[in-house]
Formats: C-alpha cells, sequence, structure tokens
C-alpha cells in the first residue's frame, strides 16, 4: 500500500515538531507549555487514530512501510525503515494513549522545571514510538538507546530522594544490555548482508554456538528490559524514585519495548533456538510471576508494591511468549497492553494519594474510602483488573496466557503452568491486602480527614484507562483480531521446528 | 625544486611563515590588545584551512619522495587547522582570565599545527621525525605556560623528557630500518620489502621501535603514564588541543607507516595491535571511573579512545576490511576531536585561578546556573558514551563495526563492555550538572561559549546525517599511496 501522506513519519514527526515549539516558549509560561504538550501529545494520539484506520486488519505483513535510504557506505546499507504490523500496532497505540495521560496527571505534580519535563517527555515518545515502528535494526537500536536520555532526566531531575542512584542504575543496567546487541546487531548486518528485519527474519545456515550466542545477546538486552527475574533490580529503584508519569511511561511503556523485542527479534530471528530456550525462559518467567507477588506483598511502600507486582505480571506476559503457540503469544501481546493501562492507572492512583499527602506508606492510611469515595470507587476498579478479576481486562489475557502454557509444546512441562495459576491467587493476595489496608476499615489518621476526593482532572486522567480496561474485560475480540494474523505467521514460522520437538 | 614541490606544500609553508611574521608583529601588540594576535592567529589558521582544502582529489610525491599529497593527508591536514582555530577562540578567554595572556600561545600554537600537518604529509622516516619534532616542542612549552604554577612546570617537564624517550625511540626505529633497507622513504622501503631478500629481523624490530614511538604519541597503554599528569598540569585549552592534535597526529604516522605503507608487517603488527587496543580500552576506562579531578578523568578516556582507534586498526592486513579500518580509525578520530575540543572548552571556562573549579563536584548546579554550557557538556559526554543519535555512537559503530567484519569480535565485545564502564564517569559529570545543586560560575566570554555550544550542535547534527562524514573519511583514502 502506497499513500502520499505516511501515518507512521508523521507520527514521528509530531512530538519532535511539539518538543521544538516547547523550546521557543519561556519556561515562565507553565500553562502554555502544559497545553501545547498535551495538544501535541492528542495530536500523536488522534494520529495513531488515524494509522489505526489505514490498517488491514487482515493482513499479516508490515504495512504503512516506509524505506528510505540513510547511510549506504560500506557494502551494507543502513535505511530508514518503519513500518506496522499485528505485533506492534497496539504498542503504537499504547504509547500515545499513555503519553496523553501521562501529560494531563503531571498537570499539578511538576511545578518545577515544567518546560524541561515536557520536552523530555515528548522526545520519550518520539524514541518509544521509534522502538515499535523501526523496521532496520540501526534504527531500532538508535531509538532503543535513546529513549535513555529523556528518561535517565525524568527520573533524576524530578525524582524522589535516591533519584541519583535510581536514574544511573537504570541507565548503566540498560545500556549493559544493549552493547551486547548491538554487537550481535553488527554481526548480523555484516555477515548477513542487511540490517533490515524483514529480510532477515527466519537466518539459516549459522553454527548452533553462533546462533545461540547471537539469540543470548539480544535476550539479554531485552531480559533487562522487561525485566525477567534475576536482573529486575533496576525497576523498583527506579519504579519508586520516578515522578508519577515516569512511574506510568516506564511501567506503561518501557518494559514493553523488552517484551515486544522477544517478538520482533528473538522469536522470528531465530526460531529453532527460541523452542529449545523456551523452557528455561518459562522457569524464569514463573520464578519472577511467584518472586514479584511475594516481594510485592512484604512491602510497606505502595509505590513499591506496584513496582514489583510489574516484576510478577511481566511473568505472565514472558510466559504468554515462549509458549510459542497462537494462545500464548496473543494473551501475552494483550497482556501487554493490560499491563500498561493497569499498572498505569495504580501508578496514578497512587500519585493522586502521594500529592495530597506526601506520603506512600501504607501505614499511613486506612479508611480512605470514606474520606474519598469516587477515588475509591476508581481504585477498586483498578486493583480488580491488575488482580485479574473476570469481566475486566487482566483475566482475559491472564487467561488466555495461562490456556496457552497448559497446551504449549515448547515449554511442555506442565508444572510451570500450574505455578503460574498460583501466582494469580497470589495477585489477589498482596493487591487486596494493599486496599484493605489503605481504604477499608476507619479513618485511622487524623491527617487523611480533610483529603478532598479526585477533582475533575483527575477523573478524565483516569477515564480512558478505565473505560479500556472495561471494554477489553468485556469484549476482546477486536484486540485479538488486530494481532491474529501476525501471531500465526510467527507461529507457522516456528511450526517445523515444534514438530521436530515432538 | 620545482613548482610541484612548492604547492604540495604551499599550506605548511604558508602557515609556518605566517607563524614566524606573528612572532615578530606580536612584539608591537600592546599587552592588553592581545586579541589582535589572537585574531591574526585565526585568520592564518584559516588561510590554512582553504589551502589544504584546495588540495582534495590531487595525489603527488614531492620533494624527493619526502612528502605526499593525497586525500588522507588534506583529510588530517583539515582537521588539525580547524583544531587550531577552535583552540584560539577556547584559549583567548581563558588565558585573560587566568592573567596569563602572551602572544607566544598563538605563535606557539601555528608552529604545532604545522607540524602536525606535516606529520600527515610525511612520506619519509626522517621527515615523520621532524615533522613529530615541529609539533611537540611548541606543545612542551605551552604546557609550560602557567608558570609559576607548579603542576605546569610538572607537566611541561614530564611532557618533555618522556616525548624525548619517544622521539628517541622513532629515531632509533628509523635507523634499523634504513639499516635494513638502506633508505628513509616509504616508497622505497616498500619496493624493497616487495623484492624481497632483506633482513627482516632488524627491519621489524625498528618497525616495533617506531610503533613504541607512536604510541607514546596516542597514549596507547603501556605508553600513556604521562598522560593524566600533563593533561591535568597543562593549562586546559592546550590540553584540549593536544588531546586531539597530537593524537591525530600520532595516528597519521601509525596509520600512513604501518598500514598504508607497510601492511607486509601484519603478521607480527596486527596481535600486537590487538592486545594494545584491548589493554588501553580496559585501563583507560578502568582508571578515569576513580578520578575526582574533571581534567585527570578526561586524561583517561582521552586513553581509552585512543585504545578504540586502534582496535579498529587491527584488521588492517585483511584486504576485506582495510579499507574500512582506516577509514573508521579517521572518522573517529574527527569525532573524537569534535568531542573532546568541545568538552574542553566547556573545562576551561568553568575552571578557576589557581586551579579552582576543576573537580567533577564542582560542576553541581551548572545545568541551572549556565544551561547553554551545561546542555553543551551533557552533549559532549554522552557523545563520548556512544549514546545514539550523536556523533559519539557513529564512530563507535564504524569501529565496532570494523572489528567484527575483520575477525575480531571478541575486541569488539570488549570495547563495547568498556564504553558501558566509561557511561559511570561520563554520566557523573551529568548527575553534578542537572541532579545537584550547586553555585558553580562559569566564564561568561562569547568566544568560548560559542566554541562550546557550537560544537554540541555539530556534535548533535552530524549524528542525525552522519553519511557525509563517512563518506569523506572513505575517500579520503581514495587516493592514498601504498
Amino acid at each position: 500500500m502506497t499513500t502520499a501522506i505516511n501515518p507512521l513519519v508523521i507520527l514521528l514527526l509530531i512530538p519532535l515538531v511539539g518538543g521544538l515549539i516547547l523550546w521557543l516558549i519561556p519556561a515562565s509560561r507553565k500553562n502554555m507549555l502544559r497545553w501545547v504538550a498535551l495538544v501535541t501529545s492528542l495530536t500523536a494520539f488522534g494520529t495513531s487514530l488515524w494509522m489505526l484506520a489505514q490498517f488491514d486488519a487482515d493482513s499479516a505483513d508490515l504495512q504503512m512501510v516506509v524505506k528510505l535510504p540513510w547511510m549506504n557506505f560500506v557494502k551494507v546499507a543502513v535505511n530508514f525503515e518503519i513500518g506496522v504490523d499485528g505485533l506492534s500496532i497496539l504498542m503504537v497505540l499504547l504509547t500515545t494513549v499513555l503519553t496523553s495521560i501521562s501529560i494531563l496527571s503531571s498537570w499539578t505534580a511538576v511545578q518545577e522545571k515544567v518546560k524541561g519535563f515536557m520536552a523530555f517527555f515528548l522526545l520519550l515518545e518520539v524514541g518509544m514510538l521509534g522502538v515499535f515502528l523501526a523496521q532496520d535494526m540501526i534504527l531500532f537500536y538508535v531509538f532503543w538507546e535513546f529513549t535513555l536520555i529523556p528518561m535517565y532526566f525524568l527520573i533524576g531531575i524530578w525524582g524522589g530522594e535516591r533519584k541519583i542512584y535510581a536514574a544511573v542504575k537504570f541507565f548503566l543496567f540498560t545500556m549493559a544490555g544493549s552493547v551486547l546487541m548491538l554487537a550481535a546487531i553488527l554481526w548480523l548486518g555484516v555477515f548477513k548482508g542487511t540490517f533490515s528485519v524483514p529480510e532477515l527474519t527466519n537466518i539459516f545456515g549459522l553454527l548452533p554456538g553462533t546462533a545461540w550466542l547471537l539469540f543470548l545477546a539480544f535476550a539479554l538486552a531485552f531480559a533487562i528490559k522487561v525485566p525477567m527475574f534475576p536482573l529486575h533490580t533496576w525497576l523498583p529503584d527506579a519504579h519508586v524514585e520516578a515522578p508519577t508519569a515516569g512511574s506510568v511511561i516506564l511501567a506503561g511503556v518501557l518494559l514493553k519495548m523488552g517484551a515486544y523485542g522477544f517478538l520482533r527479534f528473538n522469536l522470528p530471528l531465530f526460531p529453532e533456538i527460541a523452542i529449545k530456550a523456551a523452557p528455561w525462559f518459562a522457569f524464569l518467567a514463573v520464578v519472577g510471576i511467584i518472586y514479584g507477588a511475594a516481594t510485592a506483598f512484604m512491602q510497606k511502600d505502595v509505590k513499591k508494591l506496584v513496582a514489583y507486582s510489574s516484576v510478577s505480571h511481566l511473568g505472565f506476559v514472558m510466559l504468554g511468549i515462549f509458549a510459542l503457540n497462537p494462545l500464548g503469544l496473543q494473551g501475552a501481546i494483550l497482556q501487554m497492553v493490560n499491563h500498561g493501562l493497569s499498572t498505569g492507572a495504580l501508578f496514578l492512583i497512587v500519585g493522586m494519594i502521594y500529592e495530597r499527602r506526601h506520603t506512600r506508606l501504607m501505614s499511613d492510611f486506612g479508611g480512605l474510602w470514606k474520606v474519598m469515595p469516587v477515588f475509591g470507587t476508581l481504585s477498586l476498579v483498578i486493583v480488580l483488573s491488575s488482580v485479574g478479576l473476570p469481566g475486566l481486562n487482566g483475566f482475559v489475557g491472564e487467561f488466555t496466557i495461562l490456556t496457552g502454557a497448559y497446551t504449549s509444546v515448547a515449554i511442555n512441562y506442565t508444572l510451570t503452568a500450574i505455578l503460574a495459576t498460583v501466582g494469580v491467587i497470589l495477585a489477589a493476595v498482596y493487591l487486596l491486602h494493599m486496599f484493605q489496608h489503605v481504604y477499608l476499615g476507619t479513618v485511622t489518621h487524623d491527617e487523611n480527614k480533610s483529603l478532598k476526593d479526585v477533582n475533575w482532572r483527575e477523573i478524565i486522567t483516569l477515564a480512558p484507562l478505565l473505560a479500556l480496561i472495561l471494554w477489553i474485560g468485556v469484549y476482546p475480540k477486536p484486540f485479538f483480531a488486530l494481532m491474529a494474523p501476525a501471531v500465526n505467521n510467527l507461529v507457522a514460522l516456528m511450526q517445523p521446528y515444534l514438530m521436530a520437538v515432538k | 625544486m620545482t613548482v610541484k614541490d612548492f604547492l604540495s606544500l604551499l599550506p605548511h609553508t604558508v602557515l609556518l611563515v605566517w607563524a614566524s611574521l606573528l612572532l615578530l608583529v606580536d612584539l608591537f601588540i600592546p599587552k592588553n590588545k592581545k586579541a589582535i594576535t589572537a585574531m591574526l592567529a585565526g585568520s592564518g589558521l584559516l588561510i590554512t584551512f582553504i589551502l589544504v582544502l584546495r588540495q582534495w582529489g590531487g595525489q603527488s610525491l614531492a620533494y624527493h619522495q619526502m612528502v605526499v599529497v593525497d586525500n588522507f593527508a588534506v583529510f588530517l591536514n583539515g582537521l588539525f587547522a580547524l583544531t587550531g582555530i577552535v583552540s584560539i577562540l577556547i584559549a583567548y578567554d581563558y588565558l585573560n582570565r587566568m592573567s596569563i595572556q602572551k602572544g607566544e600561545y598563538y605563535v606557539l600554537l601555528l608552529f604545532s599545527v604545522s607540524g602536525m600537518m606535516l606529520m600527515a604529509s610525511a612520506a619519509d622516516l626522517i621527515m615523520v621525525f621532524l615533522a613529530l619534532e615541529l609539533l611537540s616542542i611548541p606543545l612542551y612549552i605551552l604546557s609550560a605556560l602557567a608558570i609559576p604554577r607548579s603542576e605546569s612546570a610538572e607537566a611541561a617537564l614530564k611532557y618533555f623528557i618522556l616525548g624525548a624517550f619517544a622521539a628517541g625511540f622513532v629515531l632509533y626505529g628509523t635507523a634499523l630500518i634504513f639499516g635494513a633497507t638502506q633508505n628513509t622513504a616509504l616508497v622505497e622501503i616498500v619496493a624493497k620489502i616487495n623484492a624481497g631478500g632483506l633482513d627482516t629481523g632488524l627491519l621489524i624490530v625498528g618497525a616495533g621501535l617506531l610503533l613504541v614511538g607512536f604510541s607514546f604519541k596516542v597514549a596507547a597503554v603501556p605508553f600513556h603514564m604521562w598522560t593524566p599528569d600533563v593533561y591535568q598540569g597543562a593549562p586546559s585549552p592546550v590540553t584540549g588541543f593536544m588531546s586531539i592534535g597530537a593524537k591525530a597526529a600520532g595516528f597519521a604516522a601509525l596509520i600512513r607507516v604501518f598500514t598504508l605503507a607497510l601492511p607486509s608487517f601484519s603478521a607480527v603488527i596486527a596481535p600486537l595491535f590487538a592486545v594494545m587496543a584491548a589493554l588501553t580500552m580496559i585501563v583507560g576506562n578502568v582508571a578515569a571511573v576513580s578520578q575526582s579531578n574533571i581534567k585527570r578523568m578526561l586524561a583517561y578516556s582521552s586513553i581509552a579512545h585512543a585504545g578504540y582507534i586502534l582496535m579498529a586498526l587491527v584488521p588492517y592486513a585483511n584486504p576485506a576490511a582495510a579499507a574500512n579500518a582506516t577509514a573508521s580509525a579517521l572518522m573517529y578520530l574527527v569525532v573524537y576531536g569534535l568531542t573532546s575540543l568541545g568538552a574542553w572548552a566547556v573545562i576551561s571556562a568553568v575552571e578557576k585561578v589557581d586551579g579552582g573549579d576543576l573537580g567533577v563536584h564542582d560542576y553541581s548546579g551548572l545545568g541551572k546556573r549556565h544551561p547553554w554550557l551545561a546542555a553543551a557538556m551533557t552533549v559532549f559526554m554522552l557523545s563520548f558514551t556512544g549514546v545514539p543519535p550523536l556523533i559519539g555512537f557513529w564512530g563507535k559503530f564504524f569501529l565496532f563495526r570494523t572489528a567484527i567484519e575483520g575477525g575480531y569480535v571478541l575486541l569488539a565485545i570488549i570495547g563495547l563492555l568498556t564504553s558501558l564502564i566509561s557511561a559511570w564517569y561520563y554520566l557523573r559529570v551529568i548527575v553534578m550538572m542537572y541532579f545537584r545543586d550547586g553555585e558553580v560560575e562559569a566564564s561568561k566570554a562569547i568566544t568560548i561559549n560559542v566554541a562550546a555550544v557550537g560544537l554540541a550542535v555539530l556534535v548533535l547534527l552530524i549524528g542525525l546525517l552522519p553519511t557525509g562524514l563517512f563518506n569523506l573519511a572513505l575517500q579520503a583514502l581514495a587516493n592514498g599511496m601504498g
């Protein structure tokens, strides 16, 4: 399909242009800065809907492809190649939705250096969209690394008490993974003669040892980002110290970049190795589910609890991916969206509490429902969505993943799926434990008696997330339909190797 | 001497004559009007730069095969002239603030640049030696410019003694190669080697001694010991100038002698390069981590970057990778040059009299007090780390790609992992500038700020569109000798 105007290019340009406009506005015009940033992010969201309208859900191919020569030297060309398919389209939409919501959520929470904050946020959006759209490995790597810079500053400047530690740890951990990925990318490019991902799909003729090393180089970069147990230690620090909007984007989108990397690179590029590695990754995923849940239960700080719940939830995503069957993969992609929505919303409500009380310790709260009934109701829906209550989005994703894991040929080890199911129960334990302590019972602290309930801006911030949570929970079919052809394509690619395993 | 001979060294000659005249003219310029000297020196370099550019595309040996004009030389000569101009921009305000404004700075700088240019054009080992001395001796004096500060004197003395050693190695190596081949012209040496029947042992020892001498200049491990002390003690603009100028000149000789002229030694030299590159990357980056003085930190960082460039040269004898190897080294010299000059401009702007505000922690709050300088420094630090889309990423991209193409995957991985280590200490500067509060003041002089911000813009813009620089580096080898 060729259109004169390509939505993807425009989508990448909008936040960049918005960022440049912000630069021209004086730093003292705080409200103007906020509005420009919000309008920019909403325009980007609108453009992503336009992309959705142009998207042919029945096709498994890359769509709206743009391929421009970028660097054509020394034999192997580097192209500016972008495109969208069923694996990435939901991630793109998630990015534009969560960026708008994050900017709205920082309206009053960020009062200092508003200009820099908004500018970094829009730059971050460019980087995230680029990661999901790039179809050239070098371009992908450029966007992948580029997201580090704005996030590093968002944590380091607007973060909490231990912001410096968290920011540097975040940067170094991610970079530690990606340097080896760069080596693998360069190796593939030089010896396979192209950096284009579609052209590289299913690489034949690699020595088994080499293929394993390349697979692991990619996997390390993505596993740190996801993060998979035991590479998760940067995540609680970064989440807790980041400003609310930063946590939302970090949990909502940046972690998905890791899971998406597995889908885009590890599975299609090295299907045979992926199948051999599947039981191990599934094992680590389950350890992550249980460990994340157990650690979350021990937390006194609500934000830390949510951070560890991410480790647990992303374990489900990884389990679904390495089930390597249509159910597991579809469930994983949907759960990536679900986690973005639910955990994003959880961070938002934690942010709202913190803005009012400047504490996040569970012991400082109790009986909030009585003081803030609207807030309590909204929070309950969000918490239950994260728990995985049937009728809400989390259930659909987790159920699909678990079905995929039980029937998985690649994992072929039922205990994995059983243990993962225990993880679902554990999620209910730590989240409801938190809910009970913070919201239910009598008001235990006098300071909490005069708290104001949520205002309209806060409701508008949460409303789109709640709407999506309900929509996916009740009628997930359109979401599955978007990704199904691409997922089936991916599974078909692996089928010959799966037969060999049987 | 023919007209062709004369034309081929025209830029060098103009610069040398200009410098000699400036030495006289400067006597008549009053002490408070040294801006005139600075401007005259700058225009001399500008004229030289234009003359250099006019030589692009030509190729000839001149003065009885003593010098060569080819794109390789033109590429580096252009870099040297521009480095000189930027160094003047950085130095003028710095020298004023430190009350060491002297006309000699500019004159010596011109002499040193002409030595560097001669180095890149040298096609004879004797010329290499002469160029080495012409570029080094002014640098020794420049390092001592801040006397009576004892660090400056110490730096100059150390640099002089070790530099003299290095020159001795080069000379001895030349003598041995002459002994083996009865020649010092590179073209003749290559012809003799190809003809065969030489005393290879003598040749290889000679080549090894040359390598030692050049390694001193580029600050490669284990010949790097002088670097931290000299970089720290010398006045900051001088350090900035030598960090790129002397290093690029050393690499010019190294590349010319070893990769363009003597690829037949590769069986012995390539493994040496590989070991030195690995050691240099590791030692430079690891030692930089524990530095609290920013000048020392960047000194170790400059050692590390020499390692990266050496890494690219390792596969120089592999015909499939040779052109890329040299081109990526050339490209990285530009990348490193822009970034390093910029960082030293910021350091010069922040530094106070008597070595104040040189600790990394002194940069606290720079982001708030001097947003432009801090933003520029951030760009330089991230470019040093190799974060896309800055120019430093493309430099490393090309280097690592070359190493992998040449089959040295392990070396590339060492390079990548040491980049990770380097992220730690480069980020520390950013942490100080933006994440901590402080009251640091910096120079508001227009020259130094324009230099810093201008270089940062270049680092960013070329980073977005790096193709031109890549192609330029590749073309620089299109008509090389050898």
